[in-house]
């Protein structure tokens, strides 16, 4: 049984069109997802694609006017908005991107506390401060007096604290000194080595690669495919979809090839495949529907052509 | 420690600051009560004038000084300033120092009660309307203080002496005290009472200045990353509200009070002419009218002084309290 299991979730966000009339702008359109635990689950997308949307669909902090559709569950049972409330925080665990997620008139000790649902507060603030090696004295400190690499560190160490089994991990803040940063997410793979799930949110594949073990790819609100980390190799035959594959071929690595255009907003409800104005094996086919998930390979993909 | 060396050099500077403003306040004051067209003479006698002869209203002038050119006047002034003599004012006929710490007093109950109230209501309007962003209670806070933001005070006494001392008659229609009971039988119920009127108006003015930026100030708070991190992490409710709302918003509300002592003074001379209160800005009113050169010079300096003082304070608490001014112990 997987640890989390995302089954066909839409969100839309209400909007009132004028007086008693509403509107629903769609954002995600039928996403599937799945997290074992011990595995790092890498979702990869450009900003707008609706990453973090998920993840704040998962833990149920959206705001109050998003409408979700489709099943969530967390091990076998079914994430209800009660339920939700009850697992954040205790069983599923947000590590932010940035120090900008901690209170800043607070000690970060204090914060890590807080974090910490079961056992003795500060015996496991402390417990998981040295497993980071953060000294003692930084509990006193404000998020302001953090470096870098300290801050996600003790972002990690509030996940740690918590004693959840599900970490979703926002990729720390672009522009992270690379051994900070190469740090930061060998904590995630630590974390999943001892029998967490971990969904890695990325825009990065270079840097997700490196730890993780399933990559899904996200694409104007849904995901379009999901890959074994071994799939990307070589040329990127071994991908599913066109849109992975371009973005493979883009690392510099691979021949800089670019990706023409620019992907569509967020909003439309897809009639067709979203990606088809910018995909070079597009047919009359692509353009009646949004393509239905197919399994392949052991992966899934949301092309009618791939093979 | 580090607060405190950081402190002193700060404070240096605000003393030197504060001489600087007074020193332009006054001589500007002064240029301005020499400009006016009030005679103090003429309105120190009052009704009087017409019994009055030319020679005795000489000998008035010469006793007040005001036969002396301008610049002279204001030398003595300064003069026995710095030797701690404010003079002495015409209208009281006692030193200014007296009437400045008698008003004062008055005048403190007043603008105090006032202050604390208003801080208070504002404060909690703020964060209901701030919690409950959207609802038909934020809406009705909202409305409510843009109202009282844009209502003249002084209408606004009227309109409160007019429903309560007039319609209603459940409260004295002005005064300090009831007219025609000796000082010593004043009883504090009695002060009270008659402080009711002019405390609320001016509580009024200030609450929704504070109730409008603690709303602002929560809502941005309630949308931050931080508070978003804390949801995630399973708070909710009040004690989210509590632990990372009200830790970030009270020190700029704090402060915000503190630095609106102006507005509370000048609230203050409109309430206490209304009311006829005896307090501080009934006394500024009636010495500007009267041409009472040092007692208006007096009562300038001291309000600056006060003003100042809340600013500074205000300024003080960030430098104290919050620990992104503190000195980076790294
Ligand atoms: S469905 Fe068609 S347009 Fe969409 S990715 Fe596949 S081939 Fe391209």
């Amino acid at each position: 049984m997987a640890l989390l299991e995302v089954n066909d979730l839409s969100i839309s966000f209400e909007q009132s069109a004028g007086w008693l009339r509403q509107r629903y702008i769609p954002v995600l359109h039928q996403l599937q997802l799945t997290v074992d635990a011990g595995e790092v689950v890498a979702v990869l997308g450009a900003s707008g694609a609706g990453k973090s949307l998920l993840a704040h669909a998962i833990l149920g902090i959206l705001p109050s006017h998003a409408r979700i559709t489709g099943e969530m569950t967390y091990r076998g049972e079914r994430l209800t908005p009660q339920r939700q409330a009850a697992l954040r925080g205790m069983d599923i665990a947000l590590v932010p991107q940035s120090v900008a997620y901690l209170d800043p008139l607070m000690p970060v000790g204090e914060q890590v506390r807080h974090a910490v649902k079961q056992g003795n507060k500060r015996e496991r603030q402390r417990e998981s401060f040295r497993l980071y090696r953060l000294g003692e004295e930084v509990e006193r400190r404000y998020p302001f007096q953090l470096s870098g690499g300290m801050a996600r560190r003790v972002l990690v160490a509030a996940a740690t604290a918590s004693g959840a089994r599900l970490i979703i991990a926002d990729e720390p803040t672009p522009g992270l000194d690379p051994d900070v940063m190469r740090e930061a997410l060998g904590r995630f793979r630590e974390l999943a080595d001892v029998g967490c799930g971990v969904l890695l949110i990325s825009h990065d594949i270079a840097s997700a690669l490196t730890v993780a073990d399933r990559i899904a790819v996200m694409y104007a609100g849904t995901v379009v495919e999901i890959a074994r980390a071994a799939d990307f190799a070589g040329d990127g035959t071994a991908l599913r979809h066109p849109y992975t594959r371009a973005l493979w071929q883009a690392l510099p690595q691979n021949g800089f090839v670019p990706l023409p255009g620019e992907p569509p907003q967020l909003g439309e409800r897809p009639h067709a495949c979203a990606f088809a104005s910018r995909c070079s094996a597009a047919t009359d086919a692509c353009l009646h529907e949004q393509p239905p998930v197919r399994e392949l390979r052991r992966g899934l993909v949301r092309c009618v052509h791939a093979s | 420690m580090a607060v405190i060396r950081q402190l002193v050099p700060w404070a240096l500077a605000q003393c030197v600051k504060l001489l600087l403003l007074l020193a332009a306040v006054s001589v500007a004051s002064f240029g301005l009560m020499e400009l006016s067209p009030i005679d103090p003479v003429q309105a120190y006698i009052g009704a009087d004038m017409m019994r009055v002869s030319a020679e005795q209203r000489e000998a008035i002038a010469a006793y007040w000084g005001l036969d002396q050119p301008p610049i002279e006047q204001f030398g003595r002034w300064l003069t026995s300033l710095l030797q701690g003599d404010m003079g002495t004012s015409m209208i009281y006929r006692t030193p200014v120092t007296e009437v400045l710490a008698e008003k004062f007093t008055a005048s403190m109950w007043l603008m105090g009660t006032a202050w604390l109230l208003s801080g208070l209501l504002g404060f909690g309007a703020g964060v209901l309307a701030a919690m409950k962003e959207g609802s038909w209670l934020d809406r009705v806070i909202q409305w409510v203080c843009y109202t009282l933001a844009s209502t003249p005070s002084f209408w606004l006494a009227i309109m409160l002496l007019l429903a309560f001392s007039v319609w209603l008659g459940w409260l004295p229609v002005g005064l300090g005290t009831p007219a025609g009971v000796l000082r010593e039988e004043v009883s504090i119920a009695d002060r009270l009472h008659h402080m009711i009127l002019p405390v609320l108006t001016l509580s009024v003015v200030g609450i929704s200045a504070i109730a409008l930026h603690t709303r602002e100030k929560l809502i941005e708070v309630l949308h931050s990353d931080y508070v978003l991190y804390a949801r995630a992490q399973g708070e909710r409710g009040l004690l989210l509200v509590w632990r990372h709302g009200l830790r970030n918003i009270a020190l700029p509300a704090v402060s915000l009070q503190f630095a609106s002592f102006s507005e509370l003074f000048g609230g203050a001379v409109l309430a206490e002419q209304v009311f006829a209160y005896p307090g501080l800005g009934q006394a500024t009113v009636e010495a500007g009218l009267r041409g009472d050169v040092p007692l208006l010079l007096g009562i300038v300096l001291f309000s600056t002084v006060f003003v100042f003082c809340g600013n500074m304070t205000a300024d003080m608490l960030y430098r104290i309290l919050d620990p992104r001014t503190r000195e980076v112990k790294a």
